[in-house]
């Protein structure tokens, strides 16, 4: 027995070109790094989520007693779900069409397209900053400048950061502003589309609004689904606008899952009971991306007839 | 003429869009030489007098450190980091672009799914590994992460470049007796260069932008970067925030990845679009 399976190994190495242990060499820091940096820290912390564990004590296991009490007594963890993917549901959708709306002005064959871009493009280079949640915490303070702004056309000041759901909006407000990556990426895919097909559509009598929905919005609908898979995952975890600009406030409004687990983990140091949340957290990303993914068979359209 | 009103309207959006879009960094720009009084008191985006208190006050920051250590620091911390993602993924994405080798497919694919892998969910026994090596307040935790390739996107990103060099320029190298290792630096690392640079680019903003991990792994003071200073300055227990000087470290602080978007646009449009669409 062992010796067919040793047969059976050795021929298929022998498939392998001669030099294949250099591959296994080249790509062996990624190995290290897998295993020892993210399978085994993505396993632990599924094992910490059944402990007490905190830095300061190993922790005994304590079953699914973390999950219960995260799923019926913890005031704040339904509260923080449903906000997490309300900040998503709204800030992702409102990133892609604005980034979509901008692309396909940009591809009208215009010129000074490249500096239309390069300013476009420029909030986004500052990312997750502190320094961006700086500057957009003094804007929307309640004497900031837009509420300046407000007062010299006479609109009433708002709250912006002072009440929940007006903050909530506020910090996805940030999010969108750096459309400029999918914006990069839309207008990539609007330059592949081949010219030919809105010209016979327009030859059959086509109007420009069914052309959006019969050739350009299938053409790009495989970067469509890419970006709307990177920034619902980015959406899901973020943090550091939430922890600067309004550190959960008024009233857990911002207070997203990402914030949660940092707080429960290193300010309270329940690190089994956070990872429990950041288990939960993991789960919703894994079940939103293959939703995407299932539901992409319907609606993303592969031009080459999705061979690779 | 349709063609032309049309043309009119969309300029028209995209200058419209444009303002708004910088019109915060600008403000920023000049709110740095503005007065505490002046920021909340004026609109006026021009200063009145060009002060350049916020700076001078700000960058002494709380006295103990002063920004010089912060960006020293932050300096310390990101270039190391790029230079092994660098080396690392490079090599990594040569490794699985080239070879045929026991296992690959499904590596491959588990390469691709920590694409999906939040950072809260492997943060806390990281944390718990990294203390016990006696790295937490170091910048190890930054840099061995880089050094062991943890960045899927860029390697994801290398190995659809490769795809696009013909296997005959290596293979051809081999053929000569030039062994797989040298291949790589002699032949493809030059042609690489492009893709190479988006690494660079991207990996040194992102790690400058960083917070969350910086807030983690580095504890006192005198190892802050600029992310954790910032932070504190609007933490300040008591007093006022002096605003001024917040805004105009906050600004100075956005520079760098500024002059290097300027300097390197176009391995931006480069990096997004190779990372992102098929090759």
């Amino acid at each position: 027995m062992t010796e067919l399976k040793q047969k059976s190994t050795g021929a298929k190495l022998r498939r392998y070109p001669r030099n294949w242990k250099w591959g296994i060499l080249f790509i062996s820091p990624w190995i290290l790094g897998f295993f020892g940096l993210q399978l085994y820290p993505l396993l632990q912390s599924f094992y910490y989520s059944f402990t007490d564990f905190s830095i300061l004590s190993d922790g005994k296991w304590i079953g699914i007693q973390n999950y219960r009490e995260l799923f019926a007594k913890d005031r704040y963890f339904w509260k923080s779900f449903i906000l997490t993917i309300k900040y998503a549901v709204m800030t992702v959708p409102m990133k892609l069409i604005f980034a979509l709306f901008i692309a396909m002005i940009l591809n009208m064959k215009l010129k000074c397209i490249n500096i239309f871009r390069t300013i476009y493009y420029l909030p986004s280079i500052m990312g997750g900053s502190v320094a961006v949640s700086i500057l957009w915490k003094f804007m929307f303070m309640k004497d900031g400048i837009v509420n300046q702004l407000f007062r010299v056309f006479g609109i009433p000041a708002v709250n912006w950061l002072g009440m929940p759901d007006t903050a909530l909006f506020t910090i996805s407000l940030l999010v969108v502003w750096q459309f400029g990556s999918s914006m990069v990426l839309f207008l990539a895919g609007l330059k592949n589309v081949p010219q030919e097909l809105y010209e016979a559509a327009s030859v059959d009598g086509a109007g420009k609004i069914r052309q959006f929905f019969t050739i350009t919005l299938p053409m790009i609908s495989p970067i469509i689904l890419f970006n709307f898979m990177m920034q619902t995952i980015n959406a899901l975890q973020e943090f550091t606008a939430v922890s600067v600009i309004t550190n959960g406030g008024p009233n857990h409004g911002t207070y997203l899952l990402g914030l949660k687990i940092y707080e429960d983990a290193f300010s309270t140091l329940k690190m089994g009971y956070a990872s429990a949340t950041s288990w939960v957290l993991f789960l919703v990303v894994l079940l939103v991306t293959s939703m995407l993914f299932k539901s992409s068979d319907a609606w993303v359209f592969y031009n080459d007839g999705g061979a690779d | 003429m349709r063609k032309g009103q049309h043309k009119i309207g969309a300029y028209f959006i995209l200058v419209c869009v444009g303002i708004l879009m910088v019109y915060p960094l600008v403000w920023l720009f000049f709110a740095t030489f503005k007065s505490n009084q002046e920021l909340f008191g004026s609109l006026s985006l021009w200063p009145k007098d060009f002060l350049t208190d916020g700076l001078v006050k700000g960058w002494k920051a709380s006295g103990q450190f002063t920004y010089t250590r912060f960006y020293l620091n932050t300096f310390f911390m990101v270039i190391p980091t790029v230079l092994f993602t660098v080396a690392s993924t490079g090599i990594v994405s040569y490794g699985f672009a080239r070879f045929r080798f026991p296992g690959k497919k499904l590596l491959f694919l588990l390469m691709l799914s920590t694409l999906m892998l939040p950072d809260s969910v492997i943060i806390i026994p990281r944390y718990v590994l990294f203390n016990k090596f006696g790295w937490v307040d170091t910048y190890l935790p930054f840099w061995i992460p880089g050094l062991l390739a943890c960045y899927p996107f860029f390697i994801f990103m290398q190995v659809q470049f490769l795809r696009g060099i013909p296997k005959e320029l290596d293979e051809s190298a081999w053929v000569d007796g030039c062994n797989p290792f040298m291949t790589y630096v002699k032949i493809l690392f030059p042609l690489m260069k492009p893709a190479i640079f988006s690494v660079t680019i991207f990996q040194f903003l992102w790690r400058w932008n960083d917070y969350f991990n910086n807030l983690i792994y580095i504890s006192s003071v005198k190892n802050y970067t600029i992310s954790l200073a910032l932070k504190m300055s609007i933490d300040g227990t008591g007093a006022v925030t002096q605003w001024n000087q917040v805004l105009s470290m906050s600004f100075l602080s956005m520079l760098p990845p500024t002059l290097l978007y300027f300097f390197a646009q176009k391995y931006f449009v480069e990096g997004i679009t190779a990372g992102g669409v098929k090759g």
